[in-house]
């Protein structure tokens, strides 16, 4: 994974003194909170409902086991012992204290970590897929062209101030893990015509309250180009992305009122000015990132067999392991998502066990997942058993990936200052009452978000939930049929809203029409497209 | 009018504040400019020869257009003197500078400890820009030529 040299090292160094003289200003009274609001969220810092929240930055969601250890221990010196894994394969931390956080940024530094642009209006963390470098599928690891990304983004200075926050993610395979589409600007690294790589951009998707998928706006653009256009989708955006109403500033409103052809036009216009600036890092730069993330030294004469005869082992094989491109290798994915539990929850103590485990069994390098879990990407098979037994003797070896256990829920009102309603505890509920058949209902994507900004990805679940403020009162509505990945969709809306446990109800009784109506191997999403929304309503208020 | 606290050019400063850019379309003798946000920078791109001034307007700091504008005229050779004007922040004229601005003059003062120590914070930088400073790529990679 990629290692700071004494360039990276001394950003993020000359960042926490800085940051620290802007706190110390704004104790001193020097800048009001107004002043001061971007600039602490520019460095992921949130001022919630009872305290502050830290969001650092997990680049790509890759980590070291250090850095996994170091969060956990900063989880115990200024937390409550936890935090929280995000949708943008980040980490929060809910109870911060605005003097300690330049302690907390110097503390990251020291193992090459920050919280720069964790928030704000400008380009946020990049994100990619969890099984980069361990998938079959892929053309190559997409890491690389996503660091590029970050060291280009990280304080730039024409886009520290656009109409609205920016996301951008990068996958290089087919399916898509990293619900690219819905991203500002998702790039997805093909082969062109003669076996070279390129990258395809869509701009102008996103969630909110106007979800929308971006649209492919250019097919393939050179390696050696790549920055610079980048730069012109960027450029047009902070010239004419709307900033009168900050709910139609992001770039997918730009997109969708000039139309795609024009937009296009217009960043087209701008990469060939851009073109004659010299701005593209060359390709002698890319290269140096790419030795990087070389494959770890995977050994070639493992067996590909499994000894299956621990049944709970052989479940959590089925459920949370993927192939991996390497015989004798599978990647894992450890689930935060306990029956029960706090989606993407985790203690300073999982933390570190976690970052051993990486250290003894996967080459020390974990992912954060957008789903909010977990993945060591490269374990032996002959290893799996006592990496899995290590797991589940601390709780971290639920066996729910992808099954309606498996919650992406926001913070929601427990903690956020924009929620109407909370996410939280009625993932707990719905987990609790659907434990017993999950496995019978296999795979079925639910997400939850407490409030119309969809932290929680609703429009993007088989099952989603929006929970909206009705007169004073938490109310949920109920969507179906979103999904993210090559053949994304957005959820509908069922009818009118359910309140905390009416919304239980109406999660089982949508999972109990599939499974009485499905189909040979239908999963949930496929029943709901062949039969759609009529037999749901029929079923839900009938 | 506030007054310019920093400069950071030798030549004389122009007395005449900037003309709006509609004014200034008529006025073909005008060497001062004012572009506010939702100007557009290039419509002055054939009259850059007989400008020595264009100040752009920021109305509040969190509307970041202007760093566009100033990169577009330097990027297009314009070389007199690019000045921030209104709500212009300390933690603000680190970018400005790197995307052009040489000259500045905030609403309210900046104390001048603070503006130079943001100033001076970064040793190095990502990305080129229009303050010619160079990029850590190509500090990593002096062997590449135009890099």
């Amino acid at each position: 994974m990629y290692k700071y040299d004494t360039y990276d090292q001394a950003m993020v160094d000359a960042r926490v003194e800085e940051f620290r003289d802007q706190v110390r200003r704004r104790i001193d009274g020097h800048i009001t909170e107004d002043q001061f609001k971007p600039l602490r969220l520019m460095n992921g810092l949130y001022l919630q409902l009872h305290a502050y929240m830290l969001r650092v930055a997990v680049p790509y969601g890759t980590l070291s086991g250090a850095q996994m250890h170091a969060l956990g221990d900063i989880a115990d010196k200024y937390d409550r012992g936890y935090g929280h894994f995000t949708t943008r394969q980040n980490i929060q931390y809910n109870w911060i204290k605005l003097d300690e956080a330049p302690d907390i940024l110097a503390d990251l530094a020291k193992v090459e970590m920050h919280a720069i642009q964790t928030s704000g209006n400008c380009i946020r963390n990049t994100s990619s897929d969890q099984y980069a470098g361990a998938a079959a599928d892929e053309v190559t690891d997409p890491r690389p062209y996503a660091e590029l990304i970050r060291q280009w983004s990280t304080f730039h200075p024409e886009f520290c101030y656009l109409p609205r926050k920016f996301k951008i993610a990068v996958i290089a395979s087919e399916t898509d893990r990293a619900a690219m589409r819905l991203h500002d600007i998702g790039v997805q690294i093909v082969r062109g015509e003669n076996g070279e790589l390129g990258a395809a951009f869509y701009v102008g998707g996103g969630m909110g309250r106007t979800p929308m998928i971006a649209p492919l706006i250019k097919q393939f653009v050179p390696l050696d180009q790549f920055i610079t256009y980048a730069e012109a989708c960027l450029r047009v955006y902070n010239r004419h992305g709307r900033r009168d109403n900050k709910y139609k500033a992001r770039i997918k409103i730009l997109v969708h009122e000039l139309g795609k052809e024009e937009y296009t036009r217009q960043v087209e216009a701008e990469f060939a000015q851009l073109l004659s600036q010299n701005i593209e890092p060359p390709l002698a730069e890319l290269e140096r990132i790419k030795a990087q993330f070389a494959d770890p030294a995977f050994a070639t004469d493992l067996s590909d067999q499994l000894d299956r005869s621990d049944p709970d082992f052989a479940l959590w094989v089925d459920n949370n392991c993927v192939t991996h491109k390497t015989p004798g290798y599978i990647a894992v994915t450890i689930s935060l998502k306990p029956i029960g539990g706090i989606p993407g929850d985790a203690s300073a103590d999982q933390m570190r066990l976690m970052a051993a485990l990486a250290a003894q069994y996967s080459f020390d390098e974990l992912r954060v997942t957008h789903a909010q879990n977990i993945v060591l990407a490269h374990v032996r098979k002959d290893q799996l058993y006592a990496l899995w037994q290590a797991l589940d003797e601390a709780g971290l070896g639920t066996a729910n990936l992808d099954l309606v256990g498996d919650i992406i829920a926001c913070p929601g009102l427990d903690y956020c200052s924009l929620a109407n309603a909370r996410s939280i505890p009625v993932a707990q509920k719905i987990g609790q009452r659907l434990a017993a058949k999950e496995q019978e209902i296999g795979e079925l994507k639910l997400k939850i978000s407490g409030c119309i900004n969809a932290c929680g990805h609703h429009h993007a679940g088989h099952i989603g939930i929006l929970g909206v403020d009705r007169k004073g009162t938490e109310n949920y509505q109920l969507l179906l049929g979103g999904c993210e990945g090559a053949d994304t969709s957005l959820g509908q809306i069922t009818g009118p809203g359910f309140d905390e446990d009416g919304i239980v109800d109406a999660v089982e009784k949508a999972t109990e029409l599939y499974l009485s109506t499905r189909e040979g191997g239908e999963r949930f999403l496929d029943t709901y497209r062949r039969i759609g929304m009529a037999p749901f309503k029929e079923a839900l208020y009938g | 009018m506030a007054e310019v606290q920093f400069r950071f050019r030798d030549d004389e400063a122009v007395g005449d504040p900037g003309v709006t850019v509609d004014s200034f379309g008529a006025q073909s003798n005008a060497a001062a400019v004012r572009l506010e946000p939702g100007d557009e920078a290039r419509d002055l791109l054939p009259h850059l020869a007989r400008l020595r001034l264009i100040e752009i307007n920021f109305p509040s700091f969190g509307d970041g257009r202007g760093y566009t504008a100033a990169r577009v005229l330097r990027e297009a050779g314009y070389t007199g003197e690019l000045r921030a004007v209104g709500d212009v922040l300390v933690d603000q004229i680190g970018f400005m500078r790197r995307c052009g601005f040489d000259a500045f003059a905030p609403e309210v003062p900046l104390d001048p400890v603070d503006a130079q120590a943001a100033l001076d914070r970064f040793a190095d930088v990502y990305q080129p820009a229009a303050d010619g400073r160079v990029p850590i790529w190509a500090k990593r990679h002096p062997e590449v030529q135009g890099g």
